[in-house]
């Protein structure tokens, strides 16, 4: 249990232990309560992070779940307050206020086989998820990571990646949408892999995280599959200023995605996934 | 013997006076109806004087304005341009300051809570308002520490309202004119030939109590009987009205060809949730000082109308002014229920006045509910 501050808008200081980069634009952070204690999350939950004078963004946790002694995020430089995340160095201390938001249900999905899917940094938000999952590995049926990133070099935890394709009980799929260099691996859109890979629809669940168009070809092809909108799980997002239901930004259609979401059971929102502008 | 709750006495004209140096005396910033800018607003006051005695409004589409009123009462207008909103959840409040100390920081926080206020002149459909916005900021899990605690010392004198003006449709909405429970204090204020006086009800505990302090005499049965009169009365002059299937009509609208017809119209000012006396949305606003070493963070009002209201990276989801009027009406009659359990419209009508073009929740919910019924007739003519 956290117990969460008198001020739901309050951040706590956190000091950061470790900065790594992990693309030239991704780097992860390794941080620690500066006043002590545990910081105990579930898979697909977010932080706010504040940087000193600089604004607050909303970012996915990242590490493992099992550690509460360290939390960890993983973020891309795309703003300012992304960038200036990306100036911080060991030492620094960042405002963190959550874990907000609904979790991967991941032991739901005891019994069938598990279906990861992610797109660029969305693979950050979907790291404990698959750390929960291999600490349960023996209740699943297939262990299947199907991943996609725009180039070879956007490719994020390869190190992990690589690791997690060496063990014989999990499956890793990578596919780039653009090959440079040395790659030998597969190249196209990471959808196709879906259609291919080898689950079984009746008895599958699916975690998918990446920018919305990707998402939507993802739910698209898993439904062409057979796999059923109420075991496929997506997690959304949309401009957020508070985390707590308060601010009003994060709502999609009646949903505050902040405390409804971002993680969505794909049947509850299927009506809402093809309304533009929403 | 001490009036309790429910308790009735008559208040004279002079005894207002009294009512507002009691409450100031036990504390409380008293908050009611000014005249100012050309219109109603709700600021401090400090005796009977300060209120609008004699004047009244006139509100319709894209309009409002002060008139004369028949008499010389002191709540003979309907509604101030703004509610009660701004005192309970200001426009702009400081979140924390933040100072550097070493490589961190130290957060000291926001601001102070004031004097506790009275807010006199509460009408029925801006305490179902204050009663919505409690959903929204206090819910389980999460509350909006400032607004609980200005909320929670608030004192009210709802007055209830004895004309409608012509925006207003509380009857519809289902929020007065009657005044419903959750005051401290209900006036009724009446006036015939030279005889000026308020029938008041005590709503509370804390109400009696200050009702006990005035040593009032019990009203006449002729008296009850014309402040019981007076809100059918309002609700019977009420020429607009909300359909009882809003939240029905809008869900199933989410891709009605009248949201382009609507954007033509509207401007994406934001007015109409500047003035709402429900809508919540903040942004927040980070500053430091020149020498960098102090940060504050800020929030305010916020509205769904801008383009950066939705903004992620890569663009703002909702780019044609169709969208974010869609997300505005549906948010407010459809997604509320959802949300905190009810509608998020109280039938105050501040929105159609304040709206530079005119533009009427009203109207256009009837809009679509038409647009549905002529594509129902269409699909089954073409089956
Ligand atoms: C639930 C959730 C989890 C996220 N997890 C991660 C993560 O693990 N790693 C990561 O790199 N990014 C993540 N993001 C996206 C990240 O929040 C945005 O990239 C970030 O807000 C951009 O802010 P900026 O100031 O750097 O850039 P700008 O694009 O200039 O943004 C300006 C402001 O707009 C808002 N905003 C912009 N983009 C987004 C967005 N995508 N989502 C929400 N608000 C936005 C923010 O308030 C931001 O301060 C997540 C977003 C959400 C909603
Ligand atoms: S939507 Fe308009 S009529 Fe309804 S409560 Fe808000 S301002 Fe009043
Ligand atoms: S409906 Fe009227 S008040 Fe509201 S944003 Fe549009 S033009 Fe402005
Ligand atoms: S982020 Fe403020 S309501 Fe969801």
């Amino acid at each position: 249990m956290t117990v969460l501050p008198a001020n739901p808008m309050s951040p706590r200081p956190f000091r950061i232990l470790k900065v790594v980069r992990e693309l030239s634009d991704t780097f992860t952070l390794l941080l620690q309560p500066e006043t002590g204690g545990a910081f105990s999350f579930r898979p697909g939950q977010f932080n706010m992070l504040y940087v000193f004078g600089a604004g607050e963004v909303p970012i996915s946790i990242s590490g493992e779940p099992a550690e509460d002694r360290q939390l960890v995020h993983t973020i891309r430089s795309v703003g300012p307050v992304t960038q200036a995340l990306g100036r911080l160095k060991a030492g620094d201390v960042v405002g963190v206020r959550g874990p907000f938001g609904t979790p991967w249900p991941v032991e739901d999905a005891f019994g069938d086989d598990l279906a990861i899917i992610a797109g660029g940094v969305g693979l950050a938000p979907l790291r404990p998820a698959i750390y929960q999952a291999l600490a349960n590995r023996p209740r699943f049926g297939k262990l299947i990571i199907m991943y996609g990133a725009r180039t070879p070099q956007d490719i994020l935890f390869r190190k992990e990646l690589e690791k997690w394709r060496s063990r014989f009980d999990v499956n890793v799929h990578v596919t780039v949408d653009h090959a440079t260099g040395q790659w030998a691996g597969r190249v196209g859109v990471v959808t196709k892999v879906v259609a291919k890979a080898g689950f079984d629809p009746l008895h599958t669940t699916a975690l998918v995280c990446g920018p919305e168009v990707m998402m939507r070809y993802a739910v698209e092809a898993l439904e062409e599959r057979g796999v059923a909108a109420s075991k496929v799980h997506v997690s959304m997002e949309r401009n957020m200023k508070c985390g707590v239901g308060l601010c009003g930004h994060c709502q999609w259609g009646p949903h505050f995605v902040c405390r409804d979401g971002p993680v969505f059971r794909f049947s509850d929102v299927a009506a809402l996934f093809p309304v533009r502008e929403l | 013997m001490a009036p309790s709750i429910g308790a009735k006495v008559v208040l004279l004209r002079e005894d207002l006076d009294r009512l507002i140096a009691e409450l100031r005396e036990r504390g409380y910033v008293v908050i009611g109806p000014t005249l100012g800018e050309g219109a109603i607003l709700y600021e401090e006051v400090t005796s009977s004087g300060d209120l609008p005695a004699g004047w009244s409004d006139v509100a319709e589409a894209a309009a409002y304005r002060l008139q004369e009123g028949a008499d010389r009462r002191l709540f003979g207008y309907s509604l101030a341009a703004q509610g009660w909103k701004r005192h309970l959840y200001p426009p702009r409040q400081r979140l924390f300051l933040a100072e550097r100390a070493g490589r961190g920081f130290r957060l000291s926080s926001g601001e102070a809570d004031g004097a506790p206020m009275a807010l006199l002149g509460v009408r029925a459909c801006e305490l179902a308002a204050i009663q919505i916005q409690d959903r929204v900021f206090t819910k389980e899990g999460f509350t909006e520490p400032g607004y609980a605690g200005r909320r929670r010392a608030a004192f009210i004198v709802a007055v209830e309202c004895g004309r409608a003006a012509a925006t207003c449709f509380c009857a519809s909405a289902g929020t007065g004119p009657a005044v419903g429970p959750g005051y401290d204090l209900l006036l009724n204020e009446m006036i015939d030939g030279d005889a000026h006086r308020f029938l008041a009800t005590a709503g509370s505990d804390n109400g009696a109590a200050i009702l006990g302090g005035l040593s009032c005499r019990p009203p006449t049965a002729a008296e009850l009987s014309s402040a019981a009169a007076q809100p059918a009365a309002a609700a019977a002059q009420q020429q607009r009205r909300i359909s009882a299937d809003a939240a029905g009509v809008l869900t199933r609208a989410a891709e009605s060809p009248h949201w382009e017809a609507v954007s033509k119209r509207c401007l994406t000012c934001g007015n109409c949730t500047m003035v709402c006396p429900t809508c919540f949305c903040t942004t927040v606003e980070d500053i430091t000082d020149l020498s960098g070493d102090i940060a504050e963070r800020w929030r305010q009002w916020d509205s769904c109308f801008t383009i950066d209201y939705s903004y992620i990276h890569g663009g703002s989801v909702r780019q044609s002014g169709a969208a974010r009027y869609r997300q505005w009406i549906t948010h407010k009659l459809a997604s509320w229920h959802r949300q905190f359990g009810s509608s998020g419209c109280v039938g105050c009508g501040r929105c159609i006045a304040w709206c530079p073009v005119g533009i009427d929740i009203t109207a256009e919910l009837h809009a679509l509910e038409q647009a549905e019924q002529v594509s129902k007739g269409g699909d089954n003519g073409a089956d």
